[in-house]
């Protein structure tokens, strides 16, 4: 194909222009883009409070901010990091623009909630945005009651307002994706068809309708226990305190897997496409992703082994959440098997693919210490625990993130990544994150508790090997940033089908059409069958 | 996108007449029963009556009577979830002193 030509050709991108061609866009690609430039300017908030954090932790005096500032650096950084960076990362960014392309869609179901839910974010942003500048929250990001209700006197309302409000977000979006796989599968595009993206995006819109909601109401109750001091969960006036527990994790344990149950859906992508093998399993993946989705709602509990719950309900809970490792090992062992004997090339996706792994892998095994009782009150609330979520969230997460966004950035602008700077970043992330986040492990075993900026001297070794790791991890964070700017200009021009891959969105041109495909396609082939892509649309680079 | 033929079907005006004046009845019966001591049944009763009108609702004005069994599906799997929630809420608060 004439690449100048396909450079020429009216896209998503060139077909029309100005500030309001994007603000009032319906087209779910211009969309997801919107998201990557408003998630991205989170990314950088939540990082900033993260360097301040990693900062002060270089020495055990806690001398550079105030206990009362600690509190709120560590509270901001996770609400930027989770509800405006995380939760929305994969399925608004790369769902919003891939879904619809990979079942052979025109566009979601419902374009205009699709702008809808972009604009909530931003609302609920700007409230909680205008919390951190105006004096930030110092709650953490758990909210827990009674502190959240009768004590705090940060900025706790705004910054729940801004939660509650991109909740909605949340939601409208696993809805429309719910209805658009539902119904706007193109003809011959079965649900066994579809590629495994889709079914974990699935998998995470299910979680996202049942249990946000649960969110909703909670901050509600806090709101109304905190401004009209209705006894909810104050003690003192008749609620209780654990109740807020129970209703905060029904929401937060899921809402780990909506952050990294849609980076399964990458994975399974990036390692069919460079091994060059159907998945092994695919039934298996399929429905483990809905499996995760199910169980990931009876196993709340397993946060709260300390708070008064009753040993009981801790029991059922320890025993429910072993429950979870099953079906994320299926995926583990099937893409491990996936890789036997493929054709296995090193491209930076696969890179991150790897990394996603070993990291996730580690965090999730972790994750089983912590399910059991005896051992998780040990390391309660220690550094052990911080490094686990990180190693899902930013090891897990992150990693396909970022592999996503590499293997899809040809699709996504026409252009190609340079590969070399790319493959680089990587493997400085890879090296900065696990520096960052493995003493940590060994500081929480040790027993140092997370949340405080004072620490005793002892620990300094490892909370500066820590520091060190998060210099090389920023470091590597910011390479992608600049090499994917310059790749939309100077980058070599994408050709249709880079990889060899064998998705829909890989049958169009890059970047895609205003509607997608040129005709409707029409489905014959399993995924992941590479005898079904034509040579000719193959040119690998 | 067209909606599915089993989701045209509307009830008459009677038929929605009829619901509100039942929620309307409901609401006072509520309020009513707020002021009669019943010790742990006044939140029984109050929940009861709270599930009959969300049940209306549902059937009702929101037509699930009439749809699909996948709009079903939907609704009994939404209920199940708050199944879920309520049941190991309580396997907490049922037990603890014990």
């Amino acid at each position: 194909m004439d690449t100048a030509v396909a450079q020429e050709r009216e896209n998503y991108l060139n077909a029309s222009h100005g500030l309001k061609s994007w603000l009032l866009t319906k087209d779910h690609k211009r969309i997801g883009l919107l998201y990557l430039f408003t998630i991205t300017l989170f990314f950088f908030i939540g990082g900033a409070f993260a360097t301040l954090i990693r900062i002060e932790l270089l020495s055990p005096q806690g001398n550079m901010v105030s206990s009362e500032t600690y509190n709120k650096l560590f509270t901001m950084h996770a609400v930027a990091m989770i509800f405006f960076f995380m939760i929305p990362s994969i399925p608004a960014v790369l769902g919003n623009f891939f879904l619809p392309i990979m079942i052979g869609a025109r566009d979601l179901a419902f374009p205009k909630l699709n702008l809808l839910s972009w604009y909530l974010l931003v609302i609920g942003g700007a409230f909680s945005l205008f919390a951190m500048i105006a004096g930030g929250v110092d709650t953490g990001w758990t909210f827990y009651t009674p502190y959240s209700t009768t004590y705090s006197n940060s900025w706790v309302i705004a910054t729940a307002l801004g939660i509650f409000i991109a909740g909605f977000s949340s939601i409208l979006t696993g809805l429309n994706f719910i209805v658009t796989v539902h119904r706007m599968r193109a003809p011959g595009m079965t649900w066994f068809r579809m590629p495994l993206f889709v079914w974990a995006n699935y998998a995470t819109s299910l979680i996202q309708v049942l249990g946000t909601p649960v969110l909703a109401v909670t901050i509600v109750l806090l709101f109304v226990e905190r401004v009209f001091q209705l006894g909810i969960f104050d003690p003192a006036r008749g609620g209780d305190p654990v109740l807020f527990q129970h209703l905060f994790w029904f929401y937060s344990h899921p809402a780990v897997y909506i952050m990294v149950l849609p980076g399964m859906g990458v994975i399974s992508e990036i390692i069919s496409t460079f091994s060059r093998k159907t998945v092994f399993g695919y039934a298996f993946i399929a429905f483990s992703s809905v499996a995760i989705a199910v169980l990931g709602f009876l196993v709340w509990g397993h946060h709260m082994f300390v708070s008064g719950q009753s040993l009981y309900a801790s029991m059922v809970f320890s025993f429910l959440s072993y429950f979870v490792a099953i079906p994320s090992a299926i995926k583990v062992f099937n893409w491990t098997a996936t890789l036997y004997k493929g054709s296995i090339s090193y491209q930076t996706p696969m890179l991150y693919a790897f990394g996603f792994i070993g990291l996730f892998t580690i965090g999730g095994l972790t994750g089983l210490f912590l399910a059991a009782l005896g051992m998780d009150i040990h390391v309660t609330d220690t550094y052990f625990v911080v490094a686990h979520f990180h190693y899902i969230m930013v090891g897990g997460t992150m990693m396909a993130y970022l592999g996503g966004m590499h293997f899809w950035w040809p699709k996504m602008t026409g252009r190609m990544y340079p590969e070399g700077w790319a493959k680089l970043s990587s493997l400085v992330i890879f090296l900065g994150f696990n520096l960052t986040f493995f003493p940590q492990f060994i500081l929480g075993y040790l027993g140092m508790p997370r949340r405080y900026h004072l620490y005793p001297a002892e620990f300094q070794v490892l909370n500066v090997m820590s520091t060190a790791g998060a210099s090389i991890l920023a470091v590597g964070y910011a390479m992608p940033m600049i090499y994917f700017i310059w790749s939309l200009k100077y980058g070599k021009v994408a050709p249709m089908n880079p990889w060899g891959a064998t998705g829909l969105e890989w049958r169009t041109a890059s970047p895609p059409p205003v509607h997608n495909f040129e005709q409707t396609p029409i489905v014959t082939h399993e995924a992941y069958d590479y005898t079904s892509v034509p040579a000719e649309e193959i040119e690998v680079v | 996108m067209s909606a599915p033929h089993s989701e045209t079907h509307v009830d008459s005006v009677g038929t929605y007449v009829k619901v509100l004046l039942a929620l309307m009845f409901c609401t006072v019966l509520t309020t009513w029963v707020a002021y009669i001591d019943l010790g742990a049944f006044s939140t029984v009763i109050a929940l009861s009556i709270a599930s009959v009108k969300m049940l209306l609702v549902a059937m009702f004005f929101m037509h699930v009577r009439h749809s699909s069994k996948l709009t079903k599906l939907v609704v009994v799997g939404a209920l199940m979830w708050l199944g879920i929630l309520l049941v190991l809420t309580m396997t907490d608060f049922v037990t603890r002193n014990m």
